[in-house]
């Protein structure tokens, strides 16, 4: 099933859900499924049980951060100037929220599928909107991935069995995996130092000869 | 003692030596290792053990289960941030007089991870190492190479005077600070009494001596 049926399939199946086909403009032509979190449960449930899809293997769940970008589009418009009207650029600039996105990649053991189908959820910011339905009571495997994204990216999951960090320690406050993560800065010897880390060595090793 | 008078009076069938030979014989003959691994660097801690490169020929057979039975620790292995601790509490309960081997990339400097956020950049951050081996992970050859190296440095030690080892001061700690888990990083994160930012000169085409540009 190609995944525009795929989408009426599951517009007939789960009323009321918004789906959009997000196009992979690369040679693997990949296309992915978005899902609206409201609908997403539904959504997964019928992707596992509609005996056309059988999508029954969840292989892989994984974080994607978008930080805010900043889109200028030069607009041709139209202005007066001393009474002749003439066409003048004009660099409009939008800035495109921040979100956190989660892909799930799903096979069906059952019809032998081969590529698989990615389902997007998208949050709707950065900040405090960063829930999610989880699909674990949907695939188990899912399970310890969107633990990891919660610890890495900082996705909440709501249903999950058991959100907790998985691989930092629970007092850490940060996402390490997000765009605007600040490492902290303790590597004062670096022997293969190069751009970014050269010059935070060189810093360090200027200080420690000042002392 | 010299060494001279005591190979001429074992020609003549006179044994001599002194307590600190004795003692440091002893100790070096049979260092009891922690049984303890971190990662890939362990299994080549495993193959050591095994009978092809057979550890025991040098009295460290005896991998002891428990830290409070054991000599020396062979950090092998990433210490991840989350694991540091642990590791620095291990060598804590070890008895004096103990000893640590820092095995292979990650446990020497965080190796591959060092620009990763949950790995500690090097156990001797935090605990005293004697013997590093470099390595991805480092061949069994090299771990007998430095457990030899161990060997040879417990048998230098002086039992008295100034240089004498930590075991034998009692005014040096023989525990070291766990790091607790932080906000952003463990905390501390180094122990000053342990490690010091070594100083490297860092050159690069287009910069000054200190590596600014």
């Amino acid at each position: 099933m190609n995944l525009d049926a795929t989408k009426s399939a599951i517009e007939a199946a789960v009323p009321g859900c918004h789906l959009e086909i997000v196009a992979n403009p690369s040679p693997s032509a990949q296309h992915s499924l978005l899902v609206d979190p409201e609908h997403a449960l539904a959504v997964a449930t019928f992707l596992r049980d509609s005996p056309d899809l059988r999508l029954d293997f969840c292989s892989n769940v994984t974080g994607i951060d978008w930080p805010p970008r900043e889109l200028s589009e030069k607009v041709k418009v139209k202005q007066t100037v001393d009474g002749v009207e003439k066409e003048v650029d004009e660099v409009r600039k939008t800035t495109i929220p921040g979100f956190l996105e989660v892909v799930y990649h799903l096979f069906s053991v059952t019809h032998k599928t081969i590529e698989p189908l990615p389902l997007r959820l998208r949050t709707a910011d950065r900040e405090a909107g960063v829930h999610l339905p989880s699909l674990t009571p949907v695939w188990r495997s899912a399970e310890f991935q969107e633990r990891e994204i919660f610890d890495l990216f900082g996705v909440h999951f709501d249903g999950h069995p058991d959100l907790r960090r998985i691989l930092m320690w629970d007092g850490f406050v940060d996402h390490p995996m997000r765009r605007d993560y600040v490492d902290p800065d303790d590597y004062e010897y670096e022997p293969t130092a190069h751009d970014q880390v050269l010059k935070r060595a060189g810093q360090h090793q200027s200080e420690g000869a000042a002392k | 003692m010299d060494e001279q008078l005591k190979a001429e009076l074992g020609k003549q069938g006179i044994f001599a030596t002194t307590l600190q030979d004795l003692y440091n014989w002893g100790r070096k003959s049979s260092v009891w290792p922690l049984n303890f691994g971190l990662a890939c660097c362990a299994i080549e801690m495993i193959a050591t053990t095994m009978a092809r490169y057979d550890l025991a020929r040098f009295g460290a057979e005896v991998f002891r289960p428990s830290p409070r039975q054991a000599d020396l620790m062979i950090v092998a292995g990433t210490v991840t941030k989350k694991m540091a601790p642990q590791v620095v509490r291990l060598y804590n309960q070890m008895p004096e007089p103990k000893y640590v081997i820092s095995m292979g990339a990650c446990a020497i400097s965080g190796g591959p991870f060092k620009q990763g956020y949950n790995v500690l950049k090097g156990i001797d951050r935090y605990i005293p190492v004697d013997v590093y081996i470099p390595g991805c992970p480092p061949r069994p050859e090299a771990l007998i190479d430095a457990f030899m190296m161990l060997q040879k440095k417990i048998d230098q030690q002086q039992l008295t005077g100034a240089a004498r080892p930590r075991h034998l001061n009692a005014e040096q700690a023989s525990e070291f600070i766990v790091p607790h888990f932080g906000a952003h990083d463990l905390e501390p994160t180094q122990n000053p009494a342990v490690w010091k930012a070594p100083l490297v000169q860092i050159t690069k085409a287009g910069t000054d001596e200190s590596g600014r540009n």
